[in-house]
């Protein structure tokens, strides 16, 4: 008991999936951190002269059409990627979890609204809803975050629901029912604590995701406004010219390639420490 | 005084797709003070339906068509949620079957110790000092380290001693031990019995005791109710009913108890027939399709017949049958 090695980060640490995933992340963080510091260059300043450079020591990653440094640029996205990421992932993850309790453990008639709510929103392709909604909405971040809510909670929202159907009728919770528990006591004492593994799991393996529909947004056009160094508009911008410069759209991928991995590696090394089945069969 | 608990002409109905399944018909029970009263029958007798009724925790499709259950006098039947509540916990406690799913996985010890009185006005420190002190009285070893642990640190019997140390915890007037020793081995299950004995002479709660397994009844409790299928059949001190079992149910079920057999055989008595449909329960006596002894007579309903003062049973020739 006590000892770091049987803790959560112990165990992770000692998983070499999980510390190559943690070495991205914390990569991402400290880049998206000290994004100013680290820049050669101001990520908006244009160098006409050096339109198109390829990669140098002066211009780490190359140039794009505008002679803007690709890597300033990149360092700078992993701001908007993180925050993004960060923002839109607590957000539906919070309302699918509290939605997910109340259809897990409230009246059948409220399960089947809000499983039926769920559904329909699942139903959607996220590209199409994002497409419909920039039509309505500014250009901006808080859109790409909208979208990003209404398109993930009911995933949230599903997983949770069915943890909590499942505990509901756990003798345990039957136990403190005896005991004089009301159901909010049971909710949040009892059956939060045993459904926040699943949700950190999912909530671990979705950052990527929203990260890939940011870029995604921004690169069709309906995401950040122009001149904003998201990771999708470098893609964007490199896209143009990808038979004259590849280098562009190259770079542009490689932080969404690595941050995808890392994150979902986090979520599989967490999925194998948290899940209690799969944790005896190792 | 008035009795711990009284239960009177208990029936409960489940609705079902084929009907109303009448679980439990015109059960009639008391507790008094001080006494276990072990409850003895076969799977399907009702049982848990009778705990659920008792805890008013019913499944959603049940409803108490009649009767009525007083804790001290205080109907609880038809009482207010907020008043139920209250008494859960800490006028009445249960202790369930399986200690392996009866405590929360994610919660230590601790927590779950702390948790269950959180309607107490006392510091956190005084809180996990009484936690503490109660798990060093079930005799689970070591109890300082044993709140930082989780449930599955610990072995089954461990387990169960942690929740009785839960449910005594509040010092119930009435503590339900729904068959607490089944799912432990032999030697844990006097040990828990003892246990319990010794936990009720101190707090000087009432116990009702749930049970199959006669011995254990015979050991620990002072009077016993034999269920079947729905029906409380008999009731009296445990040694008259054993001894002198007067509803012919009861005298099947003693001469079933593996406990009993002297010789070997490859074989298990058993009661030739089965439970009667219960969305139908025949006229007459409930036991007449089994019993060797029906006539006529069983047609119609018996009601209790004393046996001795305080031993009766539904049947018609009970009082002739001392034997």
């Amino acid at each position: 008991m006590g000892h770091f090695k049987h803790t959560l980060l112990g165990r992770l640490l000692a998983d070499p999936m999980a510390v190559f995933a943690m070495l991205i992340i914390s990569g991402l963080v400290l880049v998206a951190l000290f994004a100013d510091a680290i820049s050669p260059h101001n990520y908006a300043e244009m160098n006409l002269v050096d339109r198109f450079a390829p990669p140098s020591s002066t211009y780490w990653l190359g140039t794009d059409n505008l002679g803007r440094d690709t890597f300033s640029r990149l360092a700078q996205g992993s701001r908007i990627a993180l925050y993004v990421a960060l923002v839109a992932v607590s957000i539906s993850g919070t309302i699918g979890l509290i939605l997910g309790m109340i259809a897990g453990f409230g009246p059948r008639w409220l399960d089947n609204v809000l499983l039926f709510i769920f559904d329909t929103l699942r139903a959607y392709p996220t590209i199409i809803l994002a497409l419909a909604l920039a039509a309505l909405l500014p250009r901006g971040l808080s859109t790409v975050i909208i979208v990003v809510v209404i398109t993930s909670f009911s995933e949230y929202g599903r997983v949770v629901r069915t943890q909590t159907l499942s505990l509901k009728n756990a003798e345990f919770i039957l136990a403190e029912r005896a005991m004089g528990a009301s159901s909010a006591r049971i909710v949040f004492h009892h059956i939060l604590p045993n459904v926040l593994g699943p949700f950190f799991i999912l909530a671990a393996m979705n950052l990527p995701v929203v990260i890939t529909i940011e870029a995604g947004m921004s690169f069709l056009g309906i995401g950040v406004p122009p001149g904003t160094p998201s990771w999708g508009a470098t893609l964007k911008d490199g896209f143009d010219f990808i038979r004259t410069t590849p280098w562009i759209i190259v770079a542009g991928g490689l932080p969404l390639i690595l941050v995808t991995l890392g994150f979902t590696f986090l979520g599989e090394a967490l999925r194998d420490q948290l899940d209690p089945k799969l944790r005896k069969s190792r | 005084m008035s009795d711990t608990l009284n239960v009177e002409g208990l029936t409960v109905h489940y609705a079902t797709q084929e009907g109303a399944l009448q679980a439990l018909r015109d059960v009639a029970l008391d507790v008094p003070p001080g006494q276990i009263v072990g409850i003895v029958g076969e799977s399907g007798c009702g049982k848990s339906t009778l705990i659920n009724a008792l805890l008013q925790l019913m499944p959603e499709n049940a409803t108490i068509a009649a009767g009525a259950i007083r804790l001290e006098g205080e109907e609880l039947v038809g009482a207010s949620q907020r008043r139920l509540r209250n008494m859960r916990g800490r006028d009445i406690a249960v202790i369930f079957q399986d200690p392996m799913t009866s405590l929360n996985p994610v919660l230590t010890i601790g927590r779950q110790m702390l948790d269950i009185q959180y309607r107490e006005t006392r510091s956190r420190a005084e809180k996990l000092r009484r936690a503490t002190e109660m798990l060093g009285r079930v005799g689970l070893p070591d109890p300082d380290a044993k709140l930082n642990a989780y449930p599955h640190e610990l072995s089954g019997g461990q387990r169960q001693r942690v929740a009785i140390a839960m449910a005594v915890l509040m010092r119930p007037k009435l503590l339900i031990a729904d068959e607490p020793t089944t799912a432990l081995d032999a030697t844990l299950e006097v040990q828990i019995i003892e246990l319990l004995k010794e936990l009720q002479q101190e707090i000087g709660c009432a116990i009702l005791f749930i049970s199959h397994h006669l011995g254990v009844i015979a050991e620990l409790c002072h009077r016993v109710v034999v269920m079947y299928a729905g029906e409380a059949i008999e009731e009296g001190p445990v040694a008259d009913v054993f001894l002198r079992p007067s509803h012919p149910y009861t005298a099947k079920l003693i001469e079933c108890d593996p406990g009993r057999m002297k010789t070997k055989a490859a074989l298990l008595p058993s009661i030739p027939g089965d439970l009667p449909d219960l969305t139908a329960p025949p006229e007459g006596c409930i036991f007449r399709a089994r019993c060797d002894k029906a006539t006529d007579l069983c047609r119609t309903k018996p009601m209790p017949v004393a046996v001795t003062g305080a031993h009766w049973a539904r049947c018609h020739f009970a009082a002739g049958a001392g034997a």
